[in-house]
């Protein structure tokens, strides 16, 4: 076992699977000379050099577009996108490319690509780099969308995006490449579309997924100290869902809170509250809430962008709710 | 015209023909050499900016200012010189755009709020360092997705023109921008409609660490107007009586209908890409040779000392109005409150039918 932070264990990851398979390849903006943005990919220029680490122009579609056609013919490209937020200069590539040509060629073509890179606001960085894109992605049929809340997660889910044989879209966030945990010496995978129960409890579910897992538990303890056993699901996969894992919470729990970071409206968490429902209607005893960035584009000012942000205090008011331990406080229906 | 001389009418037997011309800005330069007090002007607009970016850099190492915050510094040359010759203009940039916002009117106390997040910023502390707008000013915004903004240049001039105004568009953006898809399309339809906007490529050779020989096959970024028939200049950019003399050239050739110019800009900037960036992809030799070469103020300095018999008391005399300038900047920006939370869905709908700025 060793400590590692999650970029280290994103490139481990990366490094693994590079090595053991000659047509995994690295390609972005700073992804070589200058070791990423993030410095997920220190070092590994030096190792694979520059024909499978790939510093690129600041040309998202093109490069995008480049990894999916040579994912065609039997690449295995990561593809970061240094922010989720450049992502959308590449979107037609990721959604009219990637994800449909394996469907529209009626089999023959398949994509087998890792678009990967910080997601979500990273503190005070205005609008134009704070979007949160799960949703987004999670929308298309033929995309998988898989995040981690830790660096052992991180580590098991890339390398299972890397073999898989379809477009998976990896979101990281910039606020946790640091966070360090144990991740296990021996080699593993973790299959994609397994949620995991990060911490089991009798009185709610509370759904969640990424950095807001960290959010959840927090608010989770001060549920405790109020007696209150709150079971911490991370769904860890968007797309496929686990419906499995987080129907047999809920109906045991009865009880259902979905955290997300990002807008709700069309969500995942407005899935995952009707599938939900769907599903679990007789085992609930409330209708299930959810806390969520506010429906509004992320503002500069520090006080404004900590209103927007799901926090542990507006986690344990919706629980506190969901329980019938307090009247709503904040309108988390509408906004 | 004779019929021989005439050229023959557009068909499609004729694609792959055409004049491969390279077609370079004709203009000389319109404007009468800088007055003293013209020169004083730019000398104390580029002062200006480096000043305040200079506290900004110190309100950033003590958390005043968050997020992103990239500097100008080392390119106040640019927007100064682009400033004299296009003042009535409208103006669109990267987030780099502090330089620009000050050198076209937004006050420095607007501009240093921003920074601050405050209520009183230039975009009311919604938009932060990437994104300072000023509408009494024209200044139509920086932006923070590269290349993103340069379409925008394309419909602001077009409104321009269809609305009668002899006005340009002015758009800045870097040389690493020069790779996006948007830039190209956006190029290929202001030839196409012959629209009104000087595009200005500030070529400070690096896109955050990868310098411009290892983002692009081509180095002179000028030569990307000759695939789509625009006009081009490509001209160094610390001497800002010459940015503006140039600058003015292309604006005359935009304003008078005859297409848009892409004017390539060699400037460098002196910090790192952003305040996070230590810039250790480059020797601190290029840097302090750049400075000592081709500092943008001490070149503009040592003309008024030496050709227009300026003194150095005088300079001086810019030197503290500037600084008391900054000071108050910074007094202003942290003793103006932060926007109310109450206020945070204020800006998600304009209220259809009211004027701007009269919401409430
Ligand atoms: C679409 C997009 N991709 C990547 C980035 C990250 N990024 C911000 S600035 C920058 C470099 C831009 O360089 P250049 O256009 O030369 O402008 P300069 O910073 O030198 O002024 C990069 C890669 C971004 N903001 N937007
Ligand atoms: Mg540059």
């Amino acid at each position: 076992m060793a400590r590692l932070q999650i970029r280290e264990a994103l490139r481990r990851a990366m490094q693994e699977e590079m090595r053991r398979d000659p047509s995994v390849f690295l390609m972005g903006e700073e992804v070589a000379h200058y070791n990423g943005a993030y410095k997920v990919s220190q070092g590994l220029l030096d190792e694979f050099g520059p024909t499978r680490v790939v510093d690129t122009p600041i040309s998202e579609a093109g490069f995008a577009g480049l990894g999916v056609g040579a994912a065609m013919v039997g690449m295995r490209p990561i593809i970061e996108f240094m922010t989720f937020n450049f992502s959308l200069v590449a979107f037609d590539q990721v959604i009219n490319s990637a994800s449909k040509i394996y469907q529209m060629s009626g089999g023959q073509y398949r994509v087998p690509i890792v678009f990967r890179g910080p997601n979500g606001a990273a503190e005070n960085l205005g609008s134009q780099h704070s979007t949160t894109v799960d949703s987004l992605y999670a929308h298309f049929p033929g995309l998988k969308v898989v995040t981690y809340s830790d660096a052992p997660d991180a580590y098991g889910l890339l390398k299972a995006a890397i073999r898989d044989d379809n477009p998976v879209i990896f979101l990281e966030s910039e606020l946790t490449y640091g966070m360090k945990a144990e991740v296990p010496d021996e080699e593993y995978v973790i299959e994609l579309g397994k949620a995991r129960i990060r911490r089991p409890g009798d009185d709610l579910t509370i759904v969640s997924w990424g950095k807001q897992v960290f959010n959840v538990e927090k608010a989770a303890d001060q549920l405790a100290a109020e007696g209150i056993s709150a079971e911490v699901l991370d769904l860890r996969s968007l797309r496929p869902l686990d419906h499995e894992t987080l129907f047999a919470s809920v109906s045991r729990t009865g009880r259902c809170l979905v955290v997300q970071e990002g807008h709700v409206f069309a969500s995942v968490a407005a899935e995952v509250a009707a599938r939900v429902q769907e599903a679990c209607f007789d085992w609930l005893d409330a209708p299930v809430l959810r806390v969520h960035s506010r429906d509004v584009n992320q503002p500069y000012a520090a006080p404004l962008e900590q209103a927007v942000m799901p926090s542990p205090e507006r986690i344990v008011a919706a629980a506190r709710r969901l329980l019938g331990l307090s009247e709503p406080t904040d309108n988390e229906l509408s906004r | 015209m004779s019929p021989s001389t005439q050229s023959p009418p557009p068909s499609p037997d004729r694609a792959g023909t055409g004049p491969a011309a390279d077609l370079i800005l004709d203009i000389e330069d319109p404007l009468p050499p800088c007055t003293t007090d013209e020169l004083l002007d730019l000398y104390r607009g580029m002062l200006r900016i480096r000043r305040i970016e200079e506290l900004a850099a110190k309100a950033y190492t003590r958390r005043l200012i968050l997020g992103f915050c990239h500097l100008y510094i080392g390119q106040e040359s640019v927007a100064v010189g682009a400033a004299a010759a296009t003042a009535d203009d409208y103006w669109i940039a990267s987030y780099r755009e502090h330089g620009h916002a000050l050198a076209k009117g937004v006050t420095p106390r607007k501009v240093m709020a921003e920074l601050f997040g405050r209520a009183t910023g230039a975009s009311h502390g919604q938009g932060g360092s990437m994104h300072i707008f000023d509408r009494s000013v024209d200044f139509m915004g920086g932006y923070g997705i590269v290349g993103g903004h340069v379409p925008l240049a394309n419909g602001i001039a077009w409104a321009a023109r269809a609305r009668g105004e002899d006005r340009v568009c002015v758009c800045f953006f870097g040389d690493g921008a020069a790779n996006q898809g948007a830039f190209f399309e956006a190029l290929c339809l202001a030839a196409l409609y012959k629209l009104p906007v000087v595009f200005i490529c500030e070529n400070n050779w690096y896109a955050m660490g990868t310098p411009l020989d290892r983002q692009s096959a081509l180095t002179d970024m000028s030569l990307r107007a000759r695939g789509v028939g625009m006009v081009r200049e490509q001209l160094e950019g610390w001497d800002v009586e010459h940015v503006r003399q140039r600058v003015a050239a292309a604006r005359q050739h935009a304003v008078t209908g005859r297409g848009p110019v892409l004017l390539e800009i060699i400037t460098y900037r002196y910090r790192g890409h952003s305040m996070s960036d230590p810039a250790k992809y480059r020797p601190k030799e290029e840097v302090e040779q750049h400075k000592e070469r081709h500092d943008p103020i001490d070149l503009a300095a040592r003309r008024l000392r030496t050709r227009h018999g300026v003194t150095q008391e005088a300079l001086d005399a810019v030197r503290a109005e500037v600084e008391e300038e900054a000071a108050d900047a910074w007094r202003f920006a942290e003793e103006s409150p932060f926007p109310d939370p109450a206020t945070l869905y204020d800006y998600v709908y304009a209220p259809t039918g009211t004027p701007v700025g009269e919401e409430d």
